[in-house]
């Protein structure tokens, strides 16, 4: 037979407009207004998950965010697919498909069931236990760990929502739109204060906005009423926002927090497109008024998780919002008179109650004497000892409670429900203030930890602050908010409030049972499977701190962090070990507060954007020329341009020949530059170099080595003396943000005497390599006025000169060992002038080489790339650099680096050059170096830095680092691969030209 | 992130700004005159302080210039910010 759950019409629902959904794809109606939790509930259906370790059946637990349980996978095998969704948050749109996460085959029928039967051999920390040993297993094991671990699938499709970021700056922001937001919100916009108020739900007004009772009035109107009225003129305010489905996630120091506006998740997907799905807000907030309100707390006893037991407030909830009843047959379980308001909801929209189980003894209130009007059986002292029920809570069995409340004391009874509601009082969301860093303190009459000391400039006030009642609300907030935004009138003045709440508790962490605890399930984290006999345990085996009980037990580390079980999980570890509640202090909160999307954290910054990029002023040409393009820090450098289907070693093989037996030209525009200006130039470039500078003529270039201050390389490259006071500099690729922060440190801090100037000028040139034999004939085509000979023109020197109208600087200098000139000119002439070095070099088979030729040509050479040969652990010293470190000058940046006892050993790793026996052979960049094959465990010498197969020599060379290398000359050493050795000999590093003829021949 | 009141541009996110250290770690006039140990001193002892903290800050994508502050490491409050070469306000 069909229940007839739909109870009495509700505001919020509108039963006019019917939607269709999908459940674990079967189909189901609701109404607008609905959340999944509600529609599944108004079909009567509790089971929706399974628990993550004994896969138990779990059924909706709250109405909120901090739902444990019923978490759910949308719209499976979509691109839009989204695992571990709140049932509780999810408003239902036609179309909606959800599913149950962690069974299999299906929720009704899990084989992972039987982790229930087997939970005696699974408890607290059984996984770090059994597959700790053999070590060599955990290969096994891992797999099929990480086949049962995780809850919900990933999309494995890209995302096609649209996610944005956006600044908000306020001088006040509310958090939470509850009775206490709303009236901070007012008092704050009605006093000047630019404001933004925010609630995760999708309507104001918290759990006052469906309180109906004559038992709570205010200026003798019903609490809801009067707010509504209240949220109406708020709506009306113009330097008053209002943001709903917006949930802060995070609460960071300097009042910046995040939060996620939520844009379309309750729209049909089709009414979606083009739509920004989810805007991560950036706020920063003068002042911040946190009003989060509670999290009621269930209650830990034996078998406390079935589907059908949910928090009271959760049922209230249901009934007095949704108009939805939970059961037919409702029980409510207590220690506190929250329940009773619940019970009171329930009498008025005629849904039955069978019961209420209270632990308390004696207590008396108007609204306990409302329900016994109604003639509900009330059990005073009781507490539940059990409960039955597979898939659905069926009966529960309750018991007289000892006075001290340890034991239970005298015969069972058993009462049959289909929905009991459990309610342990209140938890003050404190989520947010304390991941701001605020310090809570521990209020012992109702066991609650409130806020005690703020870190910024804000304040927490209602529930969440631990006023719990209408009451305590409405006298405190204003007077709170009156100091705190420092007004002189309050908005509210002298409320006349009824609030029949008796404030009595009995507060028992772990409920007694007829049964010993070891054989009972008592769950203190739903999600996480951690039962009170877990937490037992763990401090048994020596865990004290409750972030090391939290680790082992896995206590709050699931998706809901723990909402609503952390406060018992506190209060088994305070009761056994005998330390006060308030000296235990709490784990650690952290964003964010329920979990958020990726599309969220990552906003538009994806694709293209996902990093800018840079490009030189030649790129087109080379996109145009069938270049492969190379990452180097942000630039796309051209890597290799393959021809007639090459590939990468073909096409660099024969870029590499044309250019030492031709003409070879390479974009090098992205070199950085740095202008260098001011009387002190030389000066400063004898500090931060380890050469000499001061003798440089003018119109000469130098190639200039760079330490760190440890004496280790930092950078190079060449520099050139324009002008008196004059020079440009130049850097590698990646270095050159860097290498100017570097040199304006020095100048700012060190050396602010000096009187130098420095302005990066990298994109303001564009630079033009040519080399190879033929290069003098091909500027000289080009610059037929210019006197290219050896003596006006010679190596390591400097000409500016024009083309046309376009001033060019040329700097002949070599990367490559090559004679080669560098055309630099300004950036927007660059393609223009690269073109027409292209069309003259075309006699001459101009061949434009890239980045992976370059690398090949001065590998030749022996000329090193600092960054690849290097690694921030190699001296001058180290690179057999000798010559270019300066004995002459007094200080140089690192020199003192160069003699410590650590820097002049002898077996420090050292650059050589690496022949294989075998000249085809070509080593493996980073493959490791040893000489002993077979002493265990094998001393690793050093590696290999570069690798290439040289056309020129016809055979393949390497450089690679080596402990004491230097002295290794000519000696024999092995590279291990996975499937053989390599034999090697140590060799000079420069392989080519020693003598540098080719230079200038 | 914090908001750093840089001494040139004024108040700014702290992503405009990159740490550098701790302040007031002067590189010695004459470092071939020191020994392996007082050299290492400078290079790489710092005191990483909870609580107070002396530290050097740079406006890179501002001003690009560097200053100093004083931060408390445990909160992150800024209690003063000085320009170089001055003597800490605190």
């Amino acid at each position: 037979m069909k229940k007839k759950l739909r109870v009495k019409r509700s505001k919020h629902i509108d039963e006019t407009y019917k939607i269709s959904f999908k459940f674990n794809g079967k189909l189901y109606h609701g109404f607008k207004g609905d959340t999944l939790a509600s529609a599944l509930l108004a079909n009567d259906i509790h089971l929706v998950g399974r628990s993550f370790k004994y896969h138990r059946p779990r059924g909706i637990m709250t109405a909120g965010s901090e739902e444990p349980n019923a978490i759910v996978q949308l719209h499976n095998n979509s691109p839009r697919t989204e695992p571990n969704v709140r049932a509780t948050e999810v408003e239902i749109y036609e179309g909606l498909e959800a599913s149950s996460q962690n069974c299999w085959p299906s929720v009704n029928f899990d084989f992972g069931g039987i982790n229930n039967l087997l939970s005696p051999l699974l408890p607290a920390g059984f996984y770090y236990k059994t597959f700790m040993w053999p070590a060599s297993f955990w290969e096994k094991y891992e797999y099929f760990i990480r086949k049962s671990a995780g809850l919900g699938k990933s999309p494995t499709k890209p995302d096609p929502d649209i996610y944005e970021h956006r600044y908000i700056h306020c001088d006040v922001l509310v958090i939470g739109a509850g009775i206490s937001g709303i009236i901070s919100a007012k008092t704050a916009a009605k006093n000047g204060f630019k404001t933004l108020l925010v609630d995760e739900k999708p309507y104001l007004g918290g759990s006052t906005i469906y309180q109906n009772s004559e038992y709570f009035k205010i200026n003798n109107q019903n609490s809801g009423s009067w707010l509504e009225k209240e949220i109406n003129e708020i709506k009306k305010i113009k330097n008053l926002e209002i943001k709903t489905r917006t949930s802060v996630a995070a609460y960071h120091g300097y009042n910046y927090l995040l939060a996620r506006e939520n844009l379309t998740d309750h729209l049909q997907i089709e009414r979606r497109k083009n739509k920004t799905r989810h805007k991560l807000l950036k706020i920063r907030a003068k002042k911040v008024i946190t009003a989060t309100g509670s999290i009621e707390r269930p209650l830990v006893f034996d078998n406390n998780d079935r589907p059908g037991i949910l928090l009271s407030s959760a049922i209230k909830k249901y009934a007095d919002l949704f108009g939805v009843a939970c059961g037919e047959k409702n029980i409510l379980f207590t220690n506190n008179d929250s329940a009773y308001e619940t019970a009171i909801s329930l009498i008025q929209k005629g849904i039955n109650i069978e019961a209420i189980v209270d632990n308390r003894e004696e207590v008396s209130s108007k609204l306990i004497y409302e329900v016994e009007k109604n003639n509900v059986k009330i059990y005073k002292g009781h507490t539940i000892t059990n409960t039955h029920g597979y898939k659905r809570i069926k009966k529960i069995s309750i018991m007289q409670l000892s006075k001290d409340g340890h034991n239970v004391v005298g015969s069972k009874i058993h009462l049959s429900c289909d929905c009991l509601g459990i309610s342990g009082g209140w938890t003050p969301a404190v989520h947010l203030f304390t991941q701001s860093g605020g310090k809570l303190k521990f209020r012992d009459e109702d066991q609650v930890f409130i806020p005690n000391i703020y870190p910024s400039d804000q304040i927490s006030v209602g529930a969440c602050n631990g006023d719990l009642t209408l009451d305590t609300i409405l006298v405190n907030v204003p007077k709170s908010l009156k100091d705190f935004l420092d007004i002189k009138k309050n908005v509210y003045e002298n409320f006349e409030v009824l609030s029949s709440h008796n404030n009595s508790k009995r507060n028992i962490w772990l409920l007694p049972s007829d049964k010993i605890l070891g054989k009972t399930k008592s769950f203190v984290d739903y999600q996480n499977d951690a039962t009170a006999k877990d937490i037992k345990l763990a401090l048994r085996e020596g865990f004290k701190s409750i972030e090391h009980v939290k680790r082992y037990t896995t206590t709050g580390m699931g998706t809901d962090q723990g909402k609503l079980g952390n406060m018992h999980a506190l209060g088994i570890i305070s009761e056994t070990s005998e330390a006060k509640m308030g000296e235990l202090g709490t784990t650690t909160f952290r964003p964010p507060y329920t979990p958020l999307t990726f599309g969220t954290i990552v906003g538009r910054n994806v694709g293209e954007y996902f990093d800018v990029y840079r490009k030189t002023p030649i790129h087109e040409w080379h996109e145009k020329n069938n270049a492969k393009f190379e990452n180097v820090g942000q630039w796309k450098r051209a890597w290799y341009y393959p021809k007639n289907k090459e590939d990468m070693f073909q096409a660099v093989q024969r870029e590499s020949k044309a250019a030492r037996e031709s003409a070879g030209i390479l974009d090098a525009s992205t070199l950085g530059k740095i202008d260098i200006q001011g009387t002190d130039a030389s000066e400063f470039l004898n500090r931060v170099y380890t050469n000499a500078w001061s003798k440089l003529e003018i119109g000469k270039c130098r190639y200039g080595l760079m330490l760190n201050e440890d004496g280790m390389v930092y950078d190079d490259g060449v520099t050139t003396r324009l002008g008196e006071n004059h020079y440009l500099m130049t850097t590698t690729t990646g270095g050159a943000a860097n290498v100017l922060g570097k040199l304006e440190d020095y100048l700012q801090t060190e050396w602010p005497e000096l009187d130098v100037y420095l302005t990066s000028v990298t994109d303001h040139f564009a630079t033009i390599s040519v080399c190879g034999p033929n290069s003098k004939k091909i500027i000289s085509e080009i610059f037929p006025s210019l006197d290219l000979s050896d003596k006006n023109f010679p190596h390591m020197s400097f000409k500016k000169t024009k083309i046309g109208k376009i001033h060019c600087r040329i700097m002949r200098i070599s990367f490559t060992g090559e004679q080669s000139y560098e055309i630099n000119v300004q950036a927007n002439f660059g393609k223009s002038v690269w073109e027409k070095c292209i069309e003259v070099g075309k006699n001459y088979n101009i061949t434009p080489y890239g980045t992976e030729t370059m690398h090949l040509l001065r590998a030749e050479k022996g000329f090193i790339i600092v960054g690849q040969d290097t690694d921030a652990t190699m001296t001058p010293i180290d690179l057999q650099m000798d010559w270019i470190v300066s004995k002459k000058k007094y200080d140089f940046i690192g020199k003192r680096s160069l003699y410590r006892s650590d820097t002049i050993r002898e077996d420090r790793k050292q650059l050589v050059g690496l022949l294989t026996d075998n000249p085809n052979e070509i080593l493996e960049e980073g493959a490791q170096i040893v000489a002993d094959i077979n002493k265990s465990p094998i001393e690793m010498l050093g590696h290999v830095t570069s690798s290439y197969f040289s056309p020129n020599l016809k055979k393949s060379i390497a450089l690679g680092v080596v402990k004491g290398g230097k002295n290794m000359l000519g000696q024999r050493l092995i590279i291990p691969m996975e499937n053989k050795k390599i034999n090697v000999t140590v060799t000079d590093p420069v392989f080519l030209d020693k003598e540098n003829n080719r230079l200038n021949a | 992130m914090f908001l750093i009141n840089c001494p040139f541009c004024g108040e700014r996110e702290q992503s405009e700004f990159k740490a550098g250290g701790e302040a007031h770690i002067v590189r010695p006039k004459q470092p071939t005159e020191l020994s392996d140990d007082e050299w290492a001193e400078y290079l790489f002892m710092r005191k990483n302080i909870k609580g107070v903290q002396l530290e050097r800050w740079n406006h890179i994508h501002g001003c690009r210039k560097w200053f100093n502050i004083v931060r408390d490491t445990t909160n992150d409050e800024i209690k003063a910010v000085y320009k170089m070469g001055e003597k800490p306000p605190i």
